[in-house]
This record gives structure tokens, C-alpha cells and sequence, in this order.
């Protein structure tokens, strides 16, 4: 495995190779596994070994990338050469800024939680394969077929350039995603964390097995407004579909839906967001695509977008933007992404806020009337860009529920939702806690109560 | 490479595989692009590496390295042997591979200019000539030009003998134009959405495409579309224009006859398929009309699924699909042949690149054009009331691929034979055979595209691939349509 002082290495030789004013190099790669099972048996089973270098040259204004996973001297000299060369025969943007010098980015101020776990990182196929045989434990104990992932990584990120910036970081992950389906019906449960220890694949496939079997002769309901309780992963696959519109190139670009509202009441009173890399269930490296620290940034507050983030170069160009009174703070943050690049920056460590008096899904079952349980979302695009309609179906585990109980599963929905709308329309919370889905990155979410939720057709199953 | 791979096989026979392939790759891209009148991004990657699949204990393992040394290579192998070993403590029965005779070929991609040997600033040159064009336009708020080449060089040897040597080339290109005012933003690309058109071929393709000749037309299109009626909700004809039409190909018949899906290999993931095995040559998917072939040959065109042998060593074969309407065939790979009793896999393996476990991907699905001599332009003129839709801006399909919705980024309303006005935010939804029956007319081959869809996503890990799918426009009867915007 790469370590830092190798990765250093690499860098000082590709210096030496170059002649532009000005060379970054983002060094990463690692080892990962990922056992597949289906029809209660391990059908794939994949381990990848890879480091690769990413080679950022400029000359005045004027910048390109170019990357490679050879690194022998020859590929080494080459991909400086690609990078010199794309570059070179560019015109120069006036906007483009010098790299950032180590005194821009210093060490992090944020108190990073412990991200890589040794256990994590010596995980075996058996280790993985004794869960997978649990996890088919569960399915057959309940006459059900199960497929899923169990997956461990030990990964390293590193960045430096020829001004001194130099930053490191390693991780650990692991996730177990586990489907259970019955004749007519199907449940689901996904999980990750940087430390294996911290993943329960039997308590995931008891849920999974649960939601299967009582959902079994799902009944059709008419497609119509709903109250609808999310669970958190239904809520993070939704969610994560504004997020990238709150950078602020975005912005510039005129193709986010905050245009001309940031500083408005979009949302809820109870919806206040933040972004925020060493939350303790967050995950990912502290700094971004061009070294910069990232900052601990409120998004959202009661439900008033307040601001957004920046790279350097965004946040100098919307100093000089007819936009600049109208969008609060402006000032680098640390959410770029490597240059050069068409998006800019968002914000990629989302945490929702508590909610006062949060709710657990069972409370909001009880409170509920006639409404639909949603385990999760799936297949969601983007409808409408400015008024951020989504479209997508639920999905493994959709269930009615009626004078406070969950009744029976129900046929899946096709919905037409704004987000603008389900925000503004959340009537109870949980605790916001790690979510993964298949649509988003992960965030911290919580499951929430929201009214009035568009569904607008039925499938057949 | 031979000896590299031959490190790998002879690892893995040692260390008890009863079969082994070895695929090295070496891959280069370069990716171009411009916004707003600057270059957007400029990047090279390459990338190379080795991939060992095995079968040991009656089960599979795979292991992925980008060293290609002895010590690593043959670790590889061993690891992949040791992971297969683990992989059969959870089974139910031993793979069984559907027999393949080895052969020993050399293929390209039949190309006529390396887009590698174009320069840089030629093609920058051609994007900012774009970008200037749809720029030109009052009211263009944001113009996006990109322009993509991979060249992918691959060799594959097995165990059994087998020893194929395939180089592929692939270029892309397009753009986009967005308006925005009020409340709203508008968008339209050119040749088609989500990076426009792609092939496996060279640079030809990108002088094919008259990609400044339509730059002023799309602009102004995105435009007007701001200022158009928004597509009316209910029942309505529908015509689609060829793209549009080969993303639903994409979507409702190119995944669901993925036999792994329907064997219930991607249930956690990309979901499973209504297609059971039972519907093979009983279900009526389509109507008379709808023909749909798999197809992987050169003959068929510069697909992004057209190649000479899949990634494990099957060579490239034309699948009838759906004929004359009836299902008649899936997706297959030599693990999957037997479950509907083939003795021969479909050759349908492909994996994303050497670090990623070759999986059933769709090669060419394209549904063949009509035999009778019928252009778009003759089809509106036989269409009483329908809406036009153009170009894809949304795209959604239920996990067994029953329920869908598409959004196009700008309709005609057609009335008595004739586009009678422009349509904003058209949509049209419906379950995947109600749909394919309802289809009464398809223009003939003078408007029959080979499209590319350069990102369609599956397996876990997630792999992204290539897949081409040929189509003419065609027009389909009582189509659900504007449910995108009911409610909201």
C-alpha cells in the first residue's frame, strides 16, 4: 500500500520531470473486495489492487490534467507531457488562479474522527464469506431467497504541488447491502462505516427478511397524494439530487434551481442542513480537489437556503459577478473539485439537523392515518431542473398504513415529487443517522413524515 | 503479454482452478470540453492492468492488479484462486460453462483516422467554433461542448487455449445549449442528450456529424422552448424520434432480456426482470411490427457493443430478440447458456476495463427499420392528432422493468399531418408491452441511426459500458402523456 512518504517520492520525481510554472499531483488508490451473492449463493467475488497518479500542469492562465496507473520512469515522464502538452496549447483563462500555496491550506482545524480501522482493513474472503453464509442463514430460515454485497476497502488520497501544499489521508470502509425477496415481494437493508466491527449483516438481513415477508401479496392502491413516512435511505436518494446545485458555479452557470433564491424560505421551518467532513458519521478525506481545508458550512437554516460553497477560482469570480449581493458569504471553502473541471464544487458531507422533538418511524406510523411506508427509492431523475421535480419508483419493501398501523404491502409507485415541495412539507423527523442508498453518496439523514407526496402510477408488482 | 498471462494461468492451475482466464488491458482517453466560450476541461488517462478469473471448487473468484511483475501477477492469480475458495463455502451448485471452442484472432475496430493522431488544438478549435455558435443565440445562457476518443487495446488467453487479441477505438461527441429565465431552464442538445452521439469508430465520426452546421438551430430551439406551451396532459399518439426511441429500446427491452437479471444475479442492485423464462417464445412484447435484435457483428454497425469476441472468448453473434413481435431470446454468457437450454453462450460478457469482472451488458439492441420506404417526414404526414417528442431529458424504469417515464426536451404537436406548434416539458409514460404493442408505424432505413449510450450502469461494483442501439422513429398509439408535471 502507498504510504505518504512514497506518494512524496513519486511527486518529487514528477516535478523534476516538468517545465510548467506551476504542478500538482493527486496520488490515490488502494485495495478493495466486494463479495456478490445472489439466489442465496457467492456468484462474484472481486478483489482490485490500484494506485494512480494524476498530474495537474500550468503555464500562465493556462492548465490541463493528465493520469496514469504506470509508474515506471517512462510513464511517469509521459503523463508531465500530456498534462504540458493539453495545456499549453490553450488559450489562457484570465480566471484561473495559481495553485494554492501550503499557507492557504493548513493544517485542518476540525478534529477529525478516526477513519481507518485496522480490522477493516485485514478483512479475508472467509471473513466475508462467513457473513454471506449467515446472511443466507437468515434467508433460508425464513424460506426466502437473499442477494446482496459485503465490501472492505483500505484506500489513501494524497495531493501536492510545486508551491509546498501537501496533504494525506487514509480510510477504511465497509458496507453490506442485503435484498430478500419472497414469491411477490421484497425487502431491503444496506449499511456501511469505516469500521467493520460496526456492521451487523444478521441484524440488516433480519430487517431485509421482515419487510419480505410482510409484504407478501402486495395490494394495488390508487396513485394519489399520500402522507408518506421515508426511511432514511429513501429520504438521502432524494435529497442528494439539490446538493449539487448549491455550488457556486452553479449559480454562475444559471442552471440551479437557487438561482435568484438563495436567501429565500424554500423549505420548512424544521429543515436545517449542514455540511461538515469530521461529523463522527461522516466519511472522506478533509480536503478538496485542490488541497484546501473543508469547512464546517450551515447550508440551510429553517428552511432559508443562507449559502453556498465555493472553489477558489468560483468564489473570485462571483466576487466579480452581477450575482455577488444576492448569494451571502463568498469565500473559498474547501468543496472544489480537481481542476480542471465543468462543475465547480458542492457539498459532499451533508448532516441534517436534528429535528426538537424527533420521532421514530414507529411514532410516525402511529400518527399517521392513511398514508405509505417507503423503505427506498430507486431509478430517480431529474424531471424538472428549476422547480426540481423528481421522478423515480419505491421499491422493496412499500407498505399501507391506516389508523396508525402498517396494514399490508402495497404495489410499487411511480412518484413526481418536487423537492422543493417534500421539503417544505415535513411534519416529523428522526434522529439523522449514516444512510446509504444506490442514487446518492451517503449522508447523515433522518426518516421523515411528508405530506401530500406526489404518486402518479402504479406498477404491476 | 502472453507470458504475463501465462504467469497468471499457470499460477492459477496450480493452485487448484479447473478453468482461468487472464485479460490484460491497456487503456488511453482523452476527454475535451469547453463552457462558455473557455475550455471546460482537458485530460489524458491512461490506464493498464491485469484481471484473473477463475473457477475454483465449482466457484468463481477474480482478483485485479495494475502490476504487471511476475511477483504481483502471479499473487493476482493466486489471490483470485484463494478468493474462488472462499466463494464456495456459500453455493448451491458448481458453475457450469457452456463449452467454447479456443481460437487464436487479432481484431480492430475498422477505423479510418486515429482520432489520437488529430490535434488538440484542431478540436479545440471545433468546440469554441460550437460554443460561439449557440452563443450567438440572445438568450443562451450556458452552452457545453464536449469531444471524447478511447482506444482500448485487450488481450485475452484462457485456459482452454484461447488467445484474442482486440484493439477498439471509440469517439464521441455533442453539445448542449440551456436558457434561463423566470422560472425556468431550458435545454437542447445535439446529436442527442447526455454527450451526444458515440461510436466505435475514429475521428470520421466526429466530421460526420456536422456538429456547427445544427449549432445555431439547437440554440435557437432552446429558446424558443421557453416561450412554447407546456405538452398537455392525457392520452395522446406519440411519435419518437430515433434517439428517444433507442433509449426506450435501452430501457425496457435491453435490460430486461439480461439473463442474469432474470436469474436473479443483480436483484440487489440493478433489479431483477419481468421477463421469466416462461415468457421465451410465448409473450407477445410487441406488435407485428417490432423486430429487435442483439446484435454484436461488425455488419450491424460501429456500435459501442459491436466487437469481434466478447471478454470471455465468445465471438460476436446476432440474437433475434423480439421477431414479429414475439420474445424470442435473452442476453446470455457461457455460465448462463444452460438455463434456457442454449449450448452455446450468446457472447454477451463484457467488463468495463482490466480491474472489473466481465458481466452480461447489452451488445447492439436495435430494432430493425421498417421494410417499407417511410421518412419521419411522411410518417407526421399520415398522423392525424400525435405529439412529436425529441431528444431525452429524463429517464426512469421501475427495478423489473415494467413501469417507465421518459422526458424529452422538446415536442410538436402534430395536427393534420403537420407540426402545429412547439411543446415544452413533454413526457410519456406506460408499461413496458402495453407500450411495444401499441406501435403501428416505423420509418425505414434512410432514418434508421446506430446511437450510442456511453453510460449505462450495472454490477456492484458499479460498471459503466457502452451500448449502441439502432433506431428509426416510429409512432405509437394512446400513449399515457404529461404525467411528469400532474400534481406538481
Amino acid at each position: 500500500m502507498l504510504t505518504k512518504e512514497k506518494a512524496h517520492e513519486i511527486f518529487s520525481r514528477l516535478q523534476k520531470l516538468s517545465t510548467a510554472d506551476e504542478i500538482e499531483a493527486l496520488i490515490y488508490g488502494g485495495h478493495s473486495a466486494l463479495t456478490r451473492f445472489a439466489n442465496n449463493t457467492i456468484h462474484q467475488n472481486v478483489a482490485e489492487e490500484n494506485t494512480v497518479i494524476s498530474v495537474r500542469t500550468a503555464f500562465g492562465g493556462r492548465t490541463a490534467r493528465a493520469t496514469t496507473n504506470k509508474l515506471d520512469d517512462d510513464s511517469l515522464k509521459r503523463v508531465v507531457q500530456s498534462s504540458e502538452n493539453l495545456a499549453k496549447i490553450q488559450h489562457p483563462d484570465p480566471d484561473l488562479l495559481p495553485m494554492p500555496a501550503a499557507r492557504e491550506s493548513p493544517s485542518f482545524t476540525q478534529t477529525m474522527p478516526r477513519r481507518h480501522f485496522d480490522q477493516t482493513a485485514a478483512t479475508t474472503p472467509e471473513d466475508r464469506a462467513e457473513a454471506v453464509a449467515k446472511i443466507v442463514g437468515v434467508a433460508k430460515s425464513r424460506n426466502l431467497t437473499t442477494a446482496g454485497i459485503f465490501s472492505t476497502a483500505k484506500t489513501v488520497e494524497g495531493i501536492f504541488n510545486s508551491l509546498g501544499l501537501s496533504h494525506w489521508h487514509t480510510q477504511t470502509s465497509s458496507e453490506i447491502s442485503v435484498t430478500m425477496l419472497a414469491d411477490d415481494s421484497s425487502g431491503w437493508q444496506k449499511a456501511n462505516s469505516p469500521n467493520v466491527a460496526a456492521l451487523d449483516a444478521v441484524a440488516l438481513a433480519q430487517t431485509a427478511a421482515e419487510k419480505a415477508a410482510k409484504s407478501v401479496a402486495p395490494r394495488e392502491i390508487p396513485a394519489e397524494k399520500y402522507t408518506v413516512i421515508l426511511e432514511p435511505a429513501a429520504v438521502l436518494d432524494m435529497a442528494g439530487f439539490m446538493f449539487w446545485d448549491f455550488g457556486g458555479l452553479a449559480i454562475l452557470d444559471q442552471r440551479s434551481f437557487l438561482t435568484n433564491r438563495v436567501g429565500s424560505k424554500l423549505f420548512g421551518d424544521n429543515i436545517n442542513i449542514w455540511d461538515d467532513v469530521a461529523h463522527p458519521s461522516q466519511s472522506g478525506s478533509p480536503f478538496d480537489g485542490e488541497g484546501m481545508a473543508r469547512q464546517r458550512l450551515q447550508l440551510v437554516e429553517n428552511g432559508v437556503v443562507k449559502r453556498l460553497v465555493y472553489a477558489r477560482g468560483t468564489a473570485a469570480k462571483m466576487q466579480k459577478s452581477e450575482h455577488k449581493d444576492q448569494v451571502g458569504p463568498i469565500e473559498p471553502t474547501g468543496h472544489g473539485f480537481p481542476l480542471p473541471n465543468e462543475m465547480g464544487e458542492a457539498p459532499m458531507n451533508l448532516v441534517f439537523a436534528p429535528p426538537l422533538q424527533p420521532k421514530t418511524i414507529d411514532e410516525m406510523i402511529a400518527s399517521t392515518e392513511h398514508g405509505v411506508l417507503v423503505t427506498r427509492l430507486w431509478y430517480i431523475r431529474e424531471v424538472d431542473p428549476y422547480e426540481k421535480i423528481l421522478t423515480g419508483m419505491t421499491r422493496d419493501g412499500t407498505f399501507y398504513v391506516e389508523g396508525g398501523k402498517v396494514r399490508h404491502g402495497v404495489r410499487n409507485f411511480r412518484f413526481n415529487e418536487s423537492l422543493i415541495h417534500m421539503l417544505s412539507n415535513v411534519e416529523e423527523m428522526g434522529m439523522p443517522v449514516r444512510a446509504s442508498g444506490e442514487e446518492s453518496f451517503d449522508m447523515v439523514v433522518p426518516a421523515m413524515k411528508v405530506k401530500d407526496f406526489n404518486f402518479t402510477e402504479v406498477t404491476k408488482f | 503479454m502472453k507470458y504475463v498471462a501465462d504467469w497468471a494461468l499457470n499460477t492459477a492451475a496450480l493452485r487448484g482452478a479447473t478453468y482461468a482466464d487472464a485479460r490484460a488491458v491497456d487503456e488511453r482517453s482523452r476527454a475535451l470540453s469547453t463552457k462558455n466560450g473557455t475550455v471546460g476541461g482537458a485530460s489524458d488517462t491512461e490506464s493498464r492492468g491485469i484481471g484473473v478469473r477463475v473457477i475454483a471448487d465449482g466457484a468463481w473468484g477474480f482478483a485485479a492488479s495494475d502490476d504487471l511483475s511476475r511477483a504481483a501477477v502471479e499473487a493476482t492469480a493466486a489471490q483470485a484462486v484463494e478468493i474462488a475458495k472462499a466463494s464456495a463455502s456459500v453455493k448451491q451448485h458448481d458453475v457450469r460453462l457452456a463449452p467454447e471452442k479456443p481460437v487464436s484472432v487479432e481484431w480492430t475496430t475498422p477505423h479510418e483516422i486515429d482520432p489520437f493522431t488529430v490535434s488538440v488544438e484542431q478540436n479545440i478549435d471545433l468546440l469554441l467554433k460550437i460554443d460561439a455558435e449557440l452563443r450567438s443565440v440572445a438568450g443562451v445562457t450556458l452552452a457545453e461542448t464536449n469531444m471524447n476518443f478511447r482506444r482500448e487495446e485487450q488481450w485475452f488467453f484462457s485456459s482452454e487455449g484461447s488467445s484474442i487479441h482486440q484493439t477498439k477505438y471509440t469517439a464521441g461527441a455533442g453539445y448542449a445549449a440551456y436558457a434561463f429565465a423566470g422560472n425556468e431552464i431550458q435545454k437542447r442538445s445535439y446529436p442527442s442528450s447526455f454527450g451526444g452521439q458515440w461510436q466505435n469508430k475514429g475521428y470520421e465520426l466526429i466530421e460526420e456529424l456536422k456538429l456547427v452546421e445544427n449549432a445555431r438551430r439547437i440554440g435557437e430551439e432552446t429558446v424558443a422552448l421557453l416561450k412554447a406551451d407546456r405538452c398537455p396532459e392525457g392520452a395522446f399518439d406519440v411519435i419518437l424520434e430515433s434517439s428517444q426511441l433507442g433509449l426506450q429500446i435501452h430501457e425496457s427491452v435491453g435490460h430486461p432480456i439480461e439473463l442474469d437479471r432474470v436469474l436473479g444475479m443483480e436483484a440487489n442492485f440493478a433489479g431483477t426482470s419481468f421477463l421469466t423464462l416462461d415468457k421465451l417464445r410465448t409473450l407477445r412484447y410487441g406488435s407485428d411490427l417490432v423486430n429487435i435484435v442483439a446484435d454484436a457483428r461488425q455488419e450491424h454497425g460501429p456500435g459501442l457493443g459491436t466487437f469481434a469476441f466478447d471478454d470471455e472468448g465468445v465471438p460476436a453473434q446476432c440474437t433475434p430478440i423480439i421477431t414479429n413481435g414475439l420474445f424470442t431470446g435473452y442476453l446470455s454468457s457461457r455460465e448462463t447458456a444452460h438455463t434456457i437450454d442454449l449450448d452455446r453462450s450468446g457472447g454477451t460478457l463484457r467488463a468495463e476495463g482490466w480491474n472489473r469482472l466481465p458481466i452480461i451488458r447489452m451488445t447492439n439492441v436495435s430494432i430493425l427499420p421498417g421494410e417499407t420506404p417511410l421518412t419521419l417526414e411522411q410518417l407526421i404526414a399520415s398522423t392525424d392528432h400525435a405529439i412529436l417528442m425529441e431528444t431525452n431529458r429524463s429517464w426512469s424504469i421501475d427495478d423489473k422493468r415494467y413501469n417507465f417515464q421518459f422526458g424529452c426536451e422538446m415536442g410538436w404537436e402534430i395536427k393534420n399531418g403537420k407540426r402545429a406548434r412547439m411543446l415544452k416539458n413533454p413526457s410519456y409514460s406506460g408499461i413496458t408491452t402495453d407500450f411495444w404493442n401499441s406501435m403501428d408505424a416505423i420509418c425505414s432505413r434512410d432514418e434508421w441511426t446506430l446511437w450510442g449510450t456511453p453510460n449505462c450502469g450495472k454490477g456492484q461494483p458499479q460498471q459503466v459500458m457502452g451500448t449502441g442501439h439502432g433506431a428509426s422513429p416510429a409512432r405509437f398509439r394512446n400513449i399515457k402523456v404529461g404525467s411528469a408535471y400532474k400534481g406538481n
